[in-house]
């Protein structure tokens, strides 16, 4: 068949562009769009609401706060209540303010990141590469613990810490930290290695490499995201923790979270809410900051704790 | 004959890339047009805006003659067929097909007829009652065109349906494309980058490459007299022996290197004199001789042959020029043979240089 | 092959690295969950004490109206908790996935509660839901004199407040989830739904959410195991009141008795009641999601 020549009648100059051409109009305030857009918008204003009103009230002097309002701006910017949080609000103990929790709290947790990172990666990349008789169902294991209660674990570990001398120490609580992060760190290290090409670590071990060497050169340099990932998952979830903060330490150990609460809600007498505020904001600040630095990195964390078994 | 789908002056762009330029198609009724080309060059995109699931930036579409360019899919009187089947996963084959014509609220016998015949058509009757999950690539991708089928439309559109099988099931499904298209005489456009399934499914092939149609003819036409170089190295496999050089004598001497080939014979337009041309010849369209034969040949030398079973081909160096000629299996020469190679001019295809265009 | 005596030795260094796994597991997780379950069958008051009890913690447990109040209660909390998690999230997954301009901003702004502690969550709703100053206030000061908004003080609807707050901060983390589960969709089965001519609310309803199967259940899972957990909310929002009991939740129960009313057994029988309840949700999940598969 030879190629198709138009009859004059079909041509298409003959039948002129009739009707619609084109792109199709889009309206850029359509009805579909204003409720998009326009729930999208209430919704964050629930969301940011908290947030501002923290921030509002902490910068208002009392007298201002009493006038009402909370969602009001200060009439009067003062950082008063920022640096009596910071250094002399009273927790019924001492009056030091946060800045004792605070350090408290970083004491607390770069060693626990550190310990628990190191562990879990060294761990998944065990697992995953040089499997054993039982490497499994310990996995399984560790993996629904991470489901139970920490509540019914509570009191053993009270007792394995007082055995070990560390019942009420920093590095008890640091103890605490890593075991804990262990099952979902692992997990996401285990994950992460296993999409590495099993061909790479075929070729080292034809090289000569042995299990550290392996780690250390091949599997360390390729895994920076992931390492990124479970800094922010551990440092979030340290620093946010209150129950272990609570059980395992002394009164001038607490972390930041547990000296906030008494803080806020222990202190008899005139509540000054300003000063709570700025408390809380500070105590907030460092996941925060965190947070709207690495973005994308955190939801990839979430994801990756979130996708269990 | 009407033309079941025309696309006058279609233009794409995302942005600031220009993914189709000013495309004019002509899709006659029952004709089963194939869409070729290398991965990026529009293919699939043309067929999404065919389909309305993709807008178009200038340009208008028409369908049996109504002009669909603002058009909802399911408006247009088009069926569609995907790489990965898209079937509804949570539901039986029975379900999958009749969905939409349920969601149309169309009356049960109706329903219930057109997925009879449809699933008659395509012989999945005994799945019915099976959910995609249970069902076989191949399955699948019948029920994928039974869904197409119960529309009762007059135009499918084909997504590379089989570039999800395995070699074997894709030559199985490409005869019962074919048989469908016999049988149903629907207007079929198809989009492959697959030469076999376009030369052989093919009333036309349209021969695409960056968002321009390239050639649009039978397949016969566009093996045997390629419009351009593209076209010509695209299709075949192996692919054309190129040779560089340029014409003289008016035009009947193509000079290759120190060689003289008459051009006498040769099937095309003007040739007239070139300082840059490329004589192009298929490995099937050259013979291998141990003295110098009649008709035009150039000298060379065997490298290596290749046994594919049915024949050979022999890889061969005409001074610094690759050849391949495809020869029967005891046509088989050993390395470093000198010999003849004859050239049919009048299968050739003779291309301006700087044009890329067959003369 | 080599010999049976060297088998051990096989991977030596794989198995001494994930010796502090192995130890862990075995020691804390397993070790101290059965040693507490034990111990919930004695009398132990201060210290813990092996002299069998039999069933008298569980019998005082359950016929003490502060654990049958915090039972209801997080009964309560959870299932509100998960209902309305589950829709708004997924509502909110369903409108991110149109293809809106920002979505960074957006999701940024809806996925930030979920890292702030539970404690600065708590204080903060507090602060809002103060009926002095918050919003109470703030619309009485509009005009509506009468109008009341104090769901802490008020017994019959502090768990509401928390919920306020629990929802605030639990969603965005949902969206996310819910978000990606749409996003690994084939597309094209959006176009074969749009060529059949389905209108996109009723792809979602009858194609894209059973798709999402997995999705869903992974995501109930999670929030199940973590609605248990809740302690650090209602201590900061409302210590369990008001009137000392009307927010209490197991886990407070359980601290409250271990640490504080010197009564360990309880205190053991309330946590082991609260295994139990997570046992209940995660062993159906676990036969569904692995049922028939062999482990190591």
């Amino acid at each position: 068949m030879a190629d198709v020549t138009f009859a004059p009648s079909e041509s298409p100059s003959a039948k002129a562009m009739a009707g619609p051409r084109g792109a199709r109009p889009k309206r850029a305030l359509s009805g579909r769009n204003i409720m998009l857009y326009g729930t999208l918008i209430v919704v964050c204003l629930y969301y940011l609401l908290p947030l501002w009103v923290m921030v509002m009230t902490s910068l208002k002097g009392m007298p201002e706060v009493r006038l009402g309002n909370i969602f009001a701006p200060p009439m009067e910017i003062t950082f008063e209540p920022w640096v009596k949080a910071w250094s002399t609000a009273c927790t019924g103990l001492n009056c030091d303010g946060l800045s004792r929790g605070f350090w408290n709290s970083v004491i607390i947790t770069v060693p626990s990141v550190i310990l628990s990172i190191a562990i879990a990666s060294v761990n998944g990349y065990a697992l995953i590469n040089w499997r054993f008789k039982g490497s499994d169902i310990f996995f399984t294991i560790l993996i629904f613990g991470s489901f139970i209660p920490y509540q019914i674990m509570l009191y053993p570990i009270v007792i394995l810490l007082r055995e070990m001398g560390l019942y009420g120490t920093l590095w008890g609580l640091v103890l605490v930290h890593s075991v804990f992060g262990m099952p979902i760190l692992t997990l996401l290290f285990r994950n992460y290695f296993s999409s590495i090409p099993e061909e790479l670590f075929k070729a080292a071990r034809v090289d000569g490499a042995g299990f550290w060497g392996i780690y250390f050169r091949i599997m360390l340099p390729m895994s920076l995201p992931i390492f990124v990932v479970a800094l922010i998952l551990q440092v979030t979830g340290i620093w946010n923790d209150f129950l272990f903060g609570v059980v395992y330490t002394k009164p001038e150990l607490y972390p930041m979270t547990v000296q906030l609460n008494n803080i806020v809600n222990s202190v008899q007498g005139v509540k000054e809410y300003n000063v709570n505020m700025a408390a809380t904001l500070l105590t907030g600040l460092v996941p925060l900051i965190i947070y709207f630095v690495s973005g994308k990195l955190f939801v990839r964390g979430i994801a990756a704790g979130a996708v269990k078994g | 004959m009407t033309n079941s789908i025309e696309v006058k002056d279609l233009t794409l762009n995302f942005g600031s890339v220009s993914v189709l330029k000013n495309m004019n198609l002509d899709v006659q009724e029952g004709e089963f047009v194939v869409l070729l080309g290398p991965s990026g060059c529009g293919k699939s995109t043309l067929l999404n805006c065919l389909a309305g699931l993709l807008d178009i930036t200038d340009g208008q579409i028409w369908i049996k003659g109504r002009n669909v360019t603002w058009s909802e899919p399911s408006e247009r009187g088009i069926g569609m067929v995907f790489q990965s089947y898209a079937l509804y996963p949570q539901m039986t084959v029975r379900g999958n097909l009749s969905f939409g014509l349920k969601n149309a609220r169309m009356p049960k016998n109706e329903i219930d007829k057109r997925v009879a015949r449809a699933s008659e058509i395509l012989q999945i009757q005994p799945l019915l009652d099976r959910k995609p999950g249970a069902l076989s690539g191949g399955q699948r991708q019948r029920v994928a065109i039974g869904r197409a089928l119960v529309r009762d439309v007059d135009v499918f559109l084909f997504d590379e349906p089989l570039s999800n099988l395995d070699a074997k099931l894709r030559s199985e499904l490409r005869v019962e494309i074919k048989r469908l298209h016999s049988r149903l005489k629907n207007t079929m456009v198809y989009v492959t980058h697959d030469q076999i399934e376009a030369l052989t499914l093919a009333d036309r092939i349209a021969v695409m490459k960056g968002g321009v149609i390239q050639q649009l003819s039978d397949p016969q036409t566009i093996y045997n007299k390629p419009s351009n170089l593209f076209v010509a190295g695209f299709i075949g496999s192996p692919s054309m022996n190129f040779l560089s050089g340029r014409t003289v004598d008016g035009g009947k001497t193509f000079v290759f290197g120190d060689h003289r080939i008459s051009l006498h014979g040769y099937d095309g337009g003007a040739v007239l004199e070139r300082d840059q041309a490329i004589l192009g010849v298929r490995p099937e369209h050259l013979t291998v001789s141990a003295t110098e034969p009649a008709g035009p040949s150039i000298p060379a030398v065997v490298e290596i042959d290749e046994h594919l079973g049915a024949d050979s081909l022999l890889w061969l160096k005409a001074g610094t020029k690759d050849m391949c000629v495809r020869v029967a299996v005891e046509g088989r020469l050993p390395s470093g043979t000198n010999v003849h190679l004859g050239l049919d001019i009048a299968k050739a295809s003779l291309f301006d240089t700087k044009t890329e265009q067959r003369v | 092959m080599s010999g049976k005596p060297t088998r051990l030795l096989r991977n030596l260094n794989a198995k001494i690295a994930a010796i502090p796994m192995i130890l862990t597991t075995l020691v804390v997780f397993v070790g101290g969950t059965i040693w507490t379950v034990v111990y919930s069958f004695t009398d132990s008051k201060l210290l813990p004490r092996l002299r069998w009890a039999g069933l008298d913690q569980y019998e005082r447990l359950w016929g003490t109206s502060r654990w049958l109040v915090s039972i209801e209660n997080l009964l309560f909390y959870g299932v509100m908790s998960l209902i309305f998690t589950i829709c708004m999230g997924f509502l909110l997954a369903v409108l991110m996935d149109q293809k809106v301009r920002h979505e960074d901003t957006f999701r940024t702004i809806m996925l930030y509660p979920f890292a702030l502690s539970f404690i600065v969550t708590g204080l903060v709703w507090q602060w809002i839901l103060n009926p002095q100053f918050g919003i109470q206030q703030i619309v009485r000061d509009w005009g509506w004199t009468s109008f009341t908004f104090d769901p802490l003080n008020n017994p019959d609807t502090v768990l509401y407040g928390l919920l306020i707050a629990g929802l605030w901060q639990g969603t965005g983390f949902v969206m996310c989830l819910m978000l990606a589960g749409l996003r690994g969709i084939d597309e094209d089965i959006w176009k074969a739904a749009r060529v059949d001519g389905i209108p996109t609310w009723k792809t979602y309803v009858v194609i894209i959410i059973p798709m999402m199967r997995a999705v869903f259940v992974t995501t109930l899972v999670i929030i199940a195991s973590g609605i248990i957990r809740l302690y650090d909310l209602v201590v900061a929002m409302t210590s369990g009141g008001p009137g000392g009991n009307a927010s209490q939740v197991p886990a407070m129960y359980v601290y409250d008795y271990m640490f504080q009313a010197q009564n360990l057994g309880q205190g053991f029988a309330a946590s082991t009641m609260m295994l139990l309840s997570v046992l209940i949700v995660l062993i159906p999940w676990a036969y569904l999601e692995f049922g028939g598969k062999k482990h190591g």
